[in-house]
Parts: structure tokens; sequence; C-alpha cells
């Protein structure tokens, strides 16, 4: 399953680097991307694990940049 | 963004009267009043993302350096690489946004609304509501809400939000619109032939927002790169602090922290970081001016590495219209031959009667002609003006026992007899794009090894377009499937490194388009199977478009490969010099902060594709 959110207000390049690399290393992630310019994330990964892994990137992508909004495209 | 400038420009002007001051303790006073001021949001966030477990994060080295800087005595640097950090930033962010809003603004063709017509009313409706078979109106300045055809009015409709061509096309009853076009002057009424959710206008939002996220090397090698460059020069940092001044006689802490410090100031990758992602989105930006969709930067980056360009014939490299190519009389004139050929076979609908009809261009009188038998296969006989007029293949001059011209024709062929006396032949054939020529040459002055043409039609026409053109080969008389098989084999003949492009109009290729390393769509306007199979979508009907992405996509990569290079090149530079005490912090501050504002200014480059 392919998941895509808008992360507004993403600004620092480095840490978009590092929300995709936490993202991809959580359970049940297949490939996640986070395209900085384009403010966005995609998450490929198993069904069933899919709702888990949306909790968990939130809570990444708020540790990293608190200000992030992340919502679903 | 507002709130930031100020607390910058306070910091900045408390800082520069704390300089020159020289009361001691007023002068470091105002020095930590102007550090709070500039800098208590890197402190704040710094602290609260320790407790999250970010270590190595570029609040915290910021706040460690300038903090350092403080304990040893050093205020004038402590204050100025927090200040210069955050110009840095704000200018990243600046700039950041613009380029994001730039294209955006790019992109900003959905239509809002469509005016359908109820009776004599019209009610501005969602084009999501409008159904096919509405008739809607488009007023001078609108937005085409969805795909139509005219069915009154008469208007220029500025088509630049979706090929790039800035020259008004001309539309009159019976013309096409295609959604997400501007109407210039006139008022035209349409009605609807796509429903919103197929029109072009979705299509290529569609194209735009869900381009694959996919990541070039250059922006994979940084992302990696920052991954390990940031710990390791913290590492070396703590180790200069601390073995030298315990090792080496004489040496003292304050010294060697000052050089530790400055190591921190430079450990941030920001410039790196941002400044690639930035020139691939400003390339791709760029490239959807002209017309040129690219799904993302992997395949930009792909575009200058191509080695071998295929093509395939009908539809883009030619037209695939037919037309009328030569007319050669036998006895009588062009005019007569031509116009009893258009009577004959005007009860026809086939393209090739077409073709002789326009060819022709004046009004059929029916009441000429009499007596029409199509013979299958062969071509028709009738009698136009009391004559038995025959036109058709070599089959039918051969039933009929007519001697016909026997040299070497190319295209679709018609000869034509009256009354058993052969009158000479017509040949009909799709003609290639104005710019093909012109395509296959920029491709050769761009450093293409090979430009190859595969194509269905037969071996002569084959061969003559691709004289005309200049490819390099041909392979005529091909069914689709044995199409991805001289793909295959053309993928033994490029470099281990080269990549091949494949150019079609998306009918009848669309495994080709995905087996090539890029898949390019020509025409992308109306061809949705194109759309969704290519790796890039040009939007007009110019194969040329094809070098101009070609060097899109290499300006791209050197504007990136410079950032790379000049970035990593100056912290590098920087990290030596100030190991060996020959470089102070303000250098440090240069290599950070400096580096990073011209590798943004650079990537902002990448947008300007106009002279490409």
């Amino acid at each position: 399953m392919k998941k895509r959110f808008i992360l507004e207000g993403i600004e620092c390049a480095n840490c978009a680097a590092k929300m995709e690399n936490a993202i991809n290393k959580l359970d049940g992630v297949k490939e996640a991307t986070v395209n900085f310019m384009t403010q966005k994330l995609v998450i490929e990964g198993e069904d069933e694990k899919m709702p888990i892994i949306v909790q968990e990137a939130e809570k990444i992508v708020k540790d990293i940049e608190s200000h992030v909004v992340m919502k679903k495209a | 963004m507002k709130k930031r400038i100020w607390r910058i420009i306070i910091g900045a002007v408390v800082f520069a009267a704390a300089i020159i001051i020289n009361i001691e303790w007023l002068q470091i006073a105002m020095f930590v009043i102007s550090y709070v001021i500039v800098g208590g949001d890197v402190v704040k966030r710094a602290v609260r993302n320790i407790f999250k477990g970010q270590v190595f994060d570029e609040n915290f080295l910021m706040s460690i350096a300038t903090i350092g800087a403080f304990l040893i005595g050093e205020y004038p640097e402590g204050v100025a690489v927090m200040l210069f950090y955050q110009v840095g930033e704000l200018f990243q962010s600046y700039a950041v946004g613009k380029s994001r809003k730039s294209i955006a603004s790019l992109m900003d063709i959905r239509p809002d609304y469509a005016n359908v017509k109820k009776g004599d009313e019209l009610v501005r409706t969602d084009p999501d509501e409008v159904q096919i078979g509405d008739i809607i109106v488009i007023k001078a300045g609108e937005k085409i809400p969805l795909d139509g055809k005219v069915i009154e009015g008469y208007s220029m409709i500025d088509t630049s939000a979706l090929t790039g061509e800035s020259v008004p096309r001309e539309v009159e009853v019976g013309s096409d619109i295609l959604s997400g076009c501007i109407n210039i002057n006139g008022v035209i009424t349409a009605e609807v032939t796509k429903e919103f959710g197929e029109s072009t206008v979705s299509k290529i939002l569609d194209l735009v927002e869900n381009a694959s996220s996919k990541k070039s090397n250059s922006e994979q090698f940084i992302t990696k790169f920052a991954r390990y460059y940031t710990p390791v020069v913290v590492i070396i940092a703590a180790l200069l602090a601390i073995i030298p001044p315990l090792i080496i006689e004489g040496a003292t802490f304050s010294v060697w922290i000052y050089r530790a410090l400055a190591f921190l100031v430079v450990s941030c990758p920001c410039a790196l970081v941002v400044s690639i992602p930035l020139s691939f989105f400003g390339g791709i930006g760029g490239a959807s001016r002209k017309g040129i969709l690219v799904k993302g930067s992997n395949y930009l980056e792909a575009l200058a590495e191509t080695e071998i360009v295929v093509f395939d014939k009908t539809g883009t490299l030619t037209k695939g219209v037919f037309n009328v190519q030569e007319i050669h009389p036998e006895g009588v004139s062009k005019e007569e031959l031509l116009e009893l050929t258009a009577y004959v076979e005007s009860y026809s609908n086939h393209p090739i009667s077409l073709s002789l009809k326009r060819a022709y261009g004046k009004e059929i009188d029916n009441g000429r002609i009499s007596d029409v038998e199509e013979i299958s296969g062969h071509g028709v006989v009738a009698t136009v003006d009391g004559r038995k007029v025959m036109a058709g293949n070599i089959k039918l001059m051969k039933m009929m026992n007519i001697p016909y011209f026997k040299g070497e024709l190319i295209g679709t062929v018609v000869h034509v007899a009256v009354n058993k006396q052969y009158i000479g032949y017509i040949t009909i054939a799709d003609e290639v794009k104005p710019d093909s020529a012109q395509a296959i040459k920029e491709l050769k002055a761009a450093n293409i090894k090979q430009t190859v043409m595969l194509t269905g039609d037969n071996k002569s026409v084959g061969s003559k377009v691709g004289k005309e053109l200049g490819l390099d080969k041909v392979y005529a008389e091909l069914l689709p499937a044995d199409k991805v098989e001289k793909l295959e084999e053309l993928f033994l003949q490029k470099s281990k490194k080269g990549k091949i492009a494949f150019v079609g109009d998306g009918i009848n290729d669309a495994p080709v388009l995905a087996r090539a390393d890029i898949g390019i769509a020509m025409g992308g306007l109306g061809s949705d199977a194109a759309i969704e199979a290519a790796d890039v979508v040009i939007m007009t009907d110019e194969p040329s478009k094809i070098a101009t992405a070609m060097r899109i996509s290499k300006k791209t990569l050197k504007i990136a490969n410079q950032n790379i290079v000049f970035a990593i090149g100056i912290k590098i530079i920087v990290l030596i010099l100030s190991a060996f005490g020959l470089a102070t912090m303000w250098a440090a501050i240069f290599a950070d902060v400096g580096v990073t504002i011209i590798a943004v200014l650079n990537a902002f480059r990448a947008l300007n594709v106009k002279n490409l």
C-alpha cells in the first residue's frame, strides 16, 4: 500500500533526509521517500502494518522538526 | 518570517554597539543580550532535541560552538556565528519558499468554475459537476475548464501553461479545445467531450503532483555524505580539543578548543543538502516552462547520460497525417490528374481519399460523377464527365491490363487511367514534422552517439525518412513486439553508464516506452496511455524538445556538481586550515553561511532555461 502525505512547513533539507532515513527503518516499510522541495512524503508499506507505520512516521516528523504538520495528501 | 528578520536586525544592532563600546562589563553584557535575541530559539531547540535523541542536530552543534566561544572569552565570534547562521537559515528558507512558489504558479492551471448553459441562462458550476455533452461558454480571459469541441465562436487561445508555446492558437467551430488553456479574446461556446477527471488539466496536475519521488544519484550521494560528515567532523573536533593540549608541550586548551569550535561551525551540512534538490527542482520547473514534464529528478539526471535515442516514426518524427506528395501526370495537366482522382475517390472516407480531396481543395460537384464502383483491395472505377476513370494500385492496373509507371516510388501510390489510357500517378505519404531534422541535428550536437528509428511501415518509406532526417539506423516493418526486441539489441551496443531513450506517441509502443531507460512521450496532450507509461512527457508535438530537455538536464547536473565540489571543497579546506590554526572562526562562518548562500544562488540558475 502506498500513502502520500504533505509535510507542511518543512524548511531544513537535512531534516528531510533524516526523516526519510528514520521512516525507512520502521518495521513494515518497503520504501519511504521525503521530497524536500515538493514537501511530500510517500510511504510504501505492508497493508496491515500501515496504521502503526503512519503513527510512528508522524512521531518521527515531529521529533525532528516540531513545527511541521503532516497532512494527508 | 518577519519576526525572524526583526530579531536578526535588532540582534545585529546590539552586536555592533557592543563592538564599539569599550566598557568591559557592559560590552560583555551586550554581547550576551544580542546572543539571546538572535540565538535564543536555537539553544532552546537544541535542548529540546537532545531529549528526543537528536544528537548531531544543527541547533545543538551551533549552540555548542557559540557557547564554547563565550566560555573561552571569544565573545564577538560567538555572537557572529549565531548571527550569520540565522542569516543563512533565513536566506535558505526564503530561497526555498520562493522556488516552491514559482513552481506552484507555473502549475496554477486548475480552473475554478465552468459557465454551463442551461436554457438561456449561464450557471457557474464546479467543473467536477459538468457532464459530457453539456454546453459551456468561455469568455475572454477565462480558463477553459474542461476538454471540449467548439460549436460557436472564434477566438485565440493561450496554450502556454500546457505546452510552453507562446504563440496563441486559433480556434473556430469544430476545433478541439483543451482544459487549462486560456481564452484570450473572443467568446466561445463548446460542447464538453470529457469529464473533469479525465480532462487534460486533471491529467497534468495529477502527473505533476504525483511525480515519482525518485531521487537522482547526486541527491542520494549528498544525503549519504551528510549522514557521515557531521558525526565525523564532531568527533574530530572533540579529539582536537582534548588530545593536542595533553600531548603537545606548551599547547593550551584555549587555543585548541578555539580550533575545535571552528570545526563545529563547519560541521553543518546544510548548504549541500539544500542546494542539490533545489537545483533539480529548478531544472524540472524550468523544463515544465518549456512544455517538458519530467517525472522525477532521476530522469532529469538520466537524460544527460543518454547515448542512444530511439524514435518511433508515425506521429513522432512524422505528423501521422497523410498528404499528397507528388503528382506525376502523363499526357494531361497536373490539375486535371488531381481533379479526376479526387472525383473518383470522393465517395470514400479513407485517409488516402481525404488527402486527395484536401489537395484538390475545391468543392466536389456530385452531378459530374456516376457509376462509382469500389473494387476492394484494388481501387475505384467511376464515370466522371462521361469518361470512365480508374484510380487504384498496381493490382488494379494489372487487372485492367493497363501499362503503368514501374519505377520505384515511395509511399502509397494511386495510378490513374482514363478510358483505359494511363494518365499518371499520385503519391501520398505521411510528412515529416518541420523540426524533425533539426531535432536529430541538435541531438548529434549534444553528443548522442546513435539515433535510431523503429517503424511498422515498409522499408522504402522508412529509409526515405531516415535519409531525409539524417538518422543513423532505421529498422522497418516491425510489429509492436519486434520493437522491444530491437531495443534489447541496442542495449548491448551502449556503454555501461550510457542510457537509452525511446521517443514515441504512446500508441502501440507503451511496452517500449516502459523498457527504455527513459521513455519520452510526444504530444502528451490527449494521449493518456503515453502520459502514464512515460518518464518524460513532451506536451508539444515538437521532437526538437528532446534536445532541449537534454540541455536542461546537462545544465542542471553541471550546477549540482559545481555545488557539490564547491561546498565540500571549501569545507574541507577550512577544516584543514583551522586544524593547523591558520583559519579563524570567521573563515568557518564563511565556509558555513557564505557557502550556503552561494550554492543556493547557483542552484537558482537551474530555473532559468530561456536560452536552452
